[in-house]
Formats: structure tokens, sequence, C-alpha cells
């Protein structure tokens, strides 16, 4: 691949926090490409950095060492990457519809064109619904689908999903997956996904990041080069589901 | 018989086996009505005088109302700025904890020689008793946004003033609501403090008046028009409540 088909670099990112003893290092030199309109996830031991990743990139922190490439530009990543933390964070006084506006209303973008493109995403991807009803009217699910929607209307250029399906139970979980998808063929986004659930790693994403026990650094890239889509029976897939859980129990002994 | 029945007919009967206590004790014991009047006559008194007591009730409540405005606007910027500027938490804190031990009756003579017999003192005083209870809630309330939120407006480009306008505020309102509530019961007990010291109107003044000349059941009727404009008032802070907090009550199915 040419260096133009990588929407995002990240080149030795080092980052650590003050301690009782010094400094505790996160990321040691973490090294990866995300492909242009692809599906990257991030897997690791928990507690191995991956959210911190995902914050240095959303411009949340600043990393001690390294660069973050976005179209190979160094600087004003922030406002290429659309980051959804991990706690639910819709605002409880908003309806869904309002809450998927939030990025465009504090970008200042014209209100009423942001509702309406708000509206068809939720008629398009089964919210219609939920249009009106308040984060506590919604089911846990429906909730992080107004969130991802919001995450998308941002309009930037990558999506940082730090484990959008962790609190839910196993049944929406599932549903879930193939929701975001379809979210993602259709709306044609860059996802860099962070989970630690390696099934959902396999299932989903073009290429796997692996990371090692803090201090992360990458230790290993995987293309699970499956055909999609993809079915957890698989020959295939279940054996690289293997290889995969095998590394990372490996890498925690 | 349902809850919402219970909850009206349960104070009301421990009420009316109050008075119907007070009103054996009196007639069986012959209390002198300048000692103590019966429930009866209290309520034929409060009906029989109440074109006087309307033009007192005007002013008591006129100060309470512009006292609770007051209390609030203070309450609400000092609030907002002990929660932005460190200095001031640090600085002003100490001393709005002081200010409550000092009692009001300590500081209501010196408005009234400062400020006269009008209307402002009691405005003052009023609003003293209740910003505390403003301005503890409030910063409580603005403090209430989770860092995860804040991280989403950061990562959002949010300004200052968004972040307050559009997260702080509306985050901050269930407790301040509660601070309201509270201020709006502790209003009418100010005003009246007010009244007591100095006035030649209002609840507070007629009650000083009555005392002295041994009209007890003028004295009580008094307090009952007292005890009722706290009522109502409560009643519309919690009716502005559930309006402005739809968003908090989870519509069934």
């Amino acid at each position: 691949m040419s260096e133009l088909e990588f929407v995002l670099a990240a080149e030795g990112l080092s980052v650590s926090f003050p301690s009782k003893i010094g400094r505790t290092e996160v990321l040691d030199g973490v090294s990866f490409a995300v492909a242009r309109g692809g599906w990257t996830t991030c897997v690791g031991p928990s507690g191995c950095g991956k959210t911190t990743l995902l914050r240095a990139l959303a411009g949340l922190i600043e990393p001690d060492e390294g660069r973050i490439r976005v179209d190979g530009e160094v600087g004003a990543r922030s406002s290429a990457m659309a980051y959804l933390p991990q706690r639910d964070t819709l605002l409880p006084w908003r309806s869904a519809l309002h809450n998927a506006v939030l990025g465009s209303e504090l970008a200042r973008h014209p209100r009423a064109g942001a509702l309406e493109e708000a509206r068809e995403l939720f008629v398009r991807f089964g919210l219609s619904d939920a249009v009106h009803q308040y984060p506590n009217q919604l089911s846990g699910g429906m909730r992080q689908r107004v969130a991802v929607i919001r995450t998308y209307l941002t309009h930037r250029e990558i999506l940082l999903l730090d484990e959008p399906l962790g609190a839910l139970d196993p049944l929406t979980r599932t549903s879930l997956q193939g929701w975001l998808l379809d979210v993602w063929r259709e709306l044609g986004k860059s996802i860099l996904l962070v989970t630690h659930d390696v099934e959902e790693a396999l299932l989903l994403s073009d290429r796997v990041l692996v990371l090692s026990p803090r201090p992360a650094h990458l230790r290993t890239v995987i293309d699970p080069s499956l055909r999609r889509p993809r079915s957890r029976s698989a020959p295939d897939f279940v054996r690289q589901k293997e290889e995969l859980l095998n590394l990372l129990c490996e890498v925690e002994t | 018989m349902s809850d919402r029945a219970k909850r009206v007919v349960a104070p009301a009967l421990l009420l009316a086996s109050l008075f119907a206590a007070w009103e054996l004790t009196v007639h069986i014991a012959h209390v002198p009505g300048y000692i103590l009047p019966p429930p009866s006559r209290i309520v034929v008194t409060f009906f029989l005088q109440f074109g006087m007591l309307w033009p007192h009730i005007l002013v008591t409540v006129a100060e309470v109302v512009y006292g609770l405005l007051l209390g609030s606007a203070l309450g609400l910027l000092l609030a907002t700025a002990i929660v932005y500027v460190p200095v001031i938490e640090w600085a002003v804190h100490p001393l709005i904890i002081a200010s409550q031990m000092i009692p009001v009756f300590a500081i209501a003579p010196l408005l009234i020689v400062w400020l006269g017999y009008g209307l402002w003192p009691k405005v003052i005083v009023t609003a003293l008793i209740c910003f505390f209870p403003i301005v503890v809630n409030g910063v409580d309330g603005l403090r209430s946004a989770s860092e995860e939120t804040l991280e989403l407006f950061r990562s959002l480009g949010a300004s200052r003033w968004q972040t307050f306008i559009k997260l702080r505020w509306p985050g901050s309102l269930p407790a301040l609501f509660s601070g309201w509530k509270i201020g709006a019961t502790l209003s009418v007990v100010g005003a009246t403090i007010g009244e007591w010291i100095g006035a030649t109107r209002g609840l507070g003044y007629l009650m000083r008046q009555s005392n002295a000349l041994l009209r007890v059941d003028v004295v009580f009727a008094a307090i009952l028009a007292l005890a009722l404009v706290g009522l109502l008032l409560f009643g519309i802070v919690r009716i502005i409540e559930r309006l402005v907090l739809r968003w908090r009550q989870p519509t069934s199915g």
C-alpha cells in the first residue's frame, strides 16, 4: 500500500503518567497505521493502555514521544478524530436526536441541516422510534447506537471507538456487531476500535493490532483476511481465534 | 387505597388529629384565648380578618420573591466562580461557611440602620438565608459532569463557554432545584425575621404587633398565612422542576 492509503499513522508513541515512583510508562513506542476506509481493531490484555492510546490519538493527552500523522501530515490531528469514550456519554437532558447532533452544534454548523441529516440516519439505521426519546428511556444497545451515530455525525475522518459494546449483554452485543458493520460499510469511515473481545476483533476488522502488557508496544499485526460475511463457526475463523487467544494468554503470563 | 391517595390522606389525618387534640385540650383545660386559642378560632380569625391580613401577605410575598431571586442570582454567580476559579474557592469557601454561623438576627438590625425600614433590608436578609443551599448545591451540580463527558466535549473542540452552557449548567439543574426547594422554604423565615426586627408592614410585623396586644389568634392566623405562602412557593418550585427536568421521568415501555 502506498503512503496515502493510510489515513492515520502512529510512529513510536510513548506515553507516561506521573505516579508515586516517578513516572509510569503506559505506551512504549507504539507504531501502526490505519487504512483509509478500513476497520482496524486494537486488542491487548486488560489495562495495557488501549484507552490511553485512543486518548492520545484524540488529542486528549500529549504523547511524550512519537508522531501522529493524518493523511501524511503531522498536526491538526484532533480535528480528524471522532472519539467515542468507553462510558455512556449521552447527555440525559437531550433527546436521542439532539444528542446525535452535539458535534455539529459545538462546531457551530447550521442546526436545521444537522437535524435533518441525523433524522435520516436514524431512519436508515433502525433508530426511528428513538428520535424523541431521552437516554434513560432507551435500552443500553439503543444508547450505544445513538452514541455511534453521534460520533459519525462529527464528520471527521476517523472514528475512535473505545469498547463501544463492552457493557452490553451477549445477545445485544452480537446484534450490535452486525449493526456496526452495516454502518461502517454504508458510511465508509475509517474505524479504529479498541476491544478485549478477540472474537469481536476477528469478526469485524481488516487488521488486528495486538498490544503487549503495559508498557504496551505493538506485538504483532494480524490480517484476518477472512471472507465477509464472516461466520463464527468457520474453521478458519476458529483457528485464528485460537491463535490470537494463545498469543494474548502467552503475553499475560 | 393507591399510594398517591395515601400520600394525601396520611399527612391530612395526622394534622387533623393534632388539631383535634389541641382543640380538646384548650376546651377541657379552659385555656384563655390570649394564651392559646383553639384551632377553630384561628381559622375563623383567618377568614374574618383576611381583608386585614391580605396587604401584609402581599408585602411578605414580595420580600420573599425578591429575596429568593437575589439569593439565587448571587448563589449561582458564586457557585460558578467557585467551580471555575480555584483561588475564589479557597478564598470564599471558609467565609461562606462562617457566614452561616452568624445569626441573621444579629445582621438584620444593622441592615435596618443602614437601609431603613423599607423593603430592601428584608430582601437582603432573605437572600442571605437562602443563598447558602443554592451555592452548595450549585457547586455540587456544576461539578457533577463526568470526566468522560468533559473529555468528549474537549475532543469535539468545545469552548469553555459551550462546555458551561451545554454540559455543566444543564447537568447542575437537578442539584440546583434541590437547593432552590430548601431556599424557598427558608426564604419565608428570612423575610419574617427581617420584618420582626423593624418594619411597618408584613406578616412578621403583624405577628409582633398582635403579640404585644395579646391577640394570639391573629398571631396564629399570620403563622397560617406564612405556612400557606411557604407551601405555595415550594409547590411552584416543584412544578417548575418537573417541567424543566422532564428527562428524569422514565416513561414505561
